[in-house]
């Protein structure tokens, strides 16, 4: 039994123990909480697999932005985030039998893995395996256009977000008045005297 | 017996089981949000065996690309995904997937 050992073990653990909290919890913030432990096993797993550059953007990415997210939904949606309809849920039995399917693929995944287990072990790697430096060269040597299609999609996501979660009527115009031009930079600063008459004190 | 975390198969597994939790999760649960940490899940069990199999090639980091680029399309998937969960609560007062039906008629 070496440190590593119980470091895996530590890490599975961890992260089997949120998956589950966050499929099982009637509240969804402590769904959130699972999420957050999953993730960070998974981010001990990634250093125990010589990842440390996915180690560090998982923490920062799905810890400290997704999970960010969805804590401030949730926090949003007040108690109806969690709340459970009085009706029974629809389409009960597609949703067991994709259940039971699901569950029985898994297993024959497991026992199919178990019976055909070759053990392959871990080999020797490069020492800079995994370091910022080794992996951000071949994002910016082999993967250069897909990181600025990624950038892309980024922008283009953000401003779906804004425009989905803005929502509702678009905002209300003021009712235009004679002198519009002198208004936009000489006009009341508060929305409250926007009908204002504009006095000389302006320019 | 194997050393515990030093054989690929052990994560295999692991990220099987994980993808399976997130699957099992998505289908049962009727709650929008769960089923959005449902997918974070799936995503990220993928990811354990996308790094864990580029493990197995000493010298080749083409695993650990795609992993970054999946964080980044996850992290994007999600921002759009919470906004549409927001718009729907907005429109049914509700977080349950079971009130999504306005396309049905």
């Amino acid at each position: 039994m070496t440190a590593g050992n119980v470091f895996f073990a530590l890490c599975a653990i961890v992260s089997l123990v949120g998956a589950l909290v966050t499929v099982v919890a009637r509240n969804p913030i402590r769904g959130a909480v699972g999420l957050l432990s999953t993730i960070v096993g998974m981010a001990g797993l990634f250093l125990m697999l010589k990842a440390q550059f996915l180690a560090a953007i998982q923490l920062i990415v799905y810890a400290g932005a997704v999970v960010v997210l969805f804590v401030f939904v949730i926090m949003l949606l007040g108690p109806d985030a969690g709340a459970v309809s009085g009706q029974p849920p629809k389409a009960r039995f597609s949703r067991v039998v994709g259940v039971l399917a699901a569950i029985a693929a898994s297993a024959f995944g497991l026992l199919l893995l178990a019976e055909t287990s070759a053990a392959v072990r871990l080999p020797q790697t490069r020492p800079d395996h995994g370091s910022v430096e080794a992996v951000g060269g071949l994002i910016f040597r082999k993967g250069l256009f897909l990181f600025e299609l990624a950038t892309v999609l980024l922008i283009v996501a953000v401003i779906g977000a804004i425009a989905v979660a803005r929502g509702g009527r678009p905002a209300r115009r003021a009712t235009p008045t004679k002198d519009e031009g002198r208004r936009l930079f000489a006009g009341p600063l508060h929305p409250r005297d926007a009908g204002r008459p504009l006095g000389k004190e302006g320019v | 017996m194997e050393p515990l975390g030093y054989v690929i198969e052990h994560y295999v597994a692991l990220s099987g089981v994980l993808f399976t939790i997130g699957a099992v999760g998505f289908l049962a649960r009727s709650n929008v949000l769960v089923q959005l940490m449902s997918i974070e899940l799936m995503l990220n069990a993928v990811n354990l065996m996308l790094v864990a199999y580029n493990r197995v090639h000493g010298d080749v980091m083409s695993g650990q690309m795609f992993a970054f680029f999946i964080i980044a399309v996850a992290a994007a998937e999600a921002a759009v995904g919470l906004a549409i969960v927001l718009s729907f609560y907005r429109l049914k007062s509700t977080v349950n997937s079971d009130a999504a039906d306005n396309l049905r008629h």
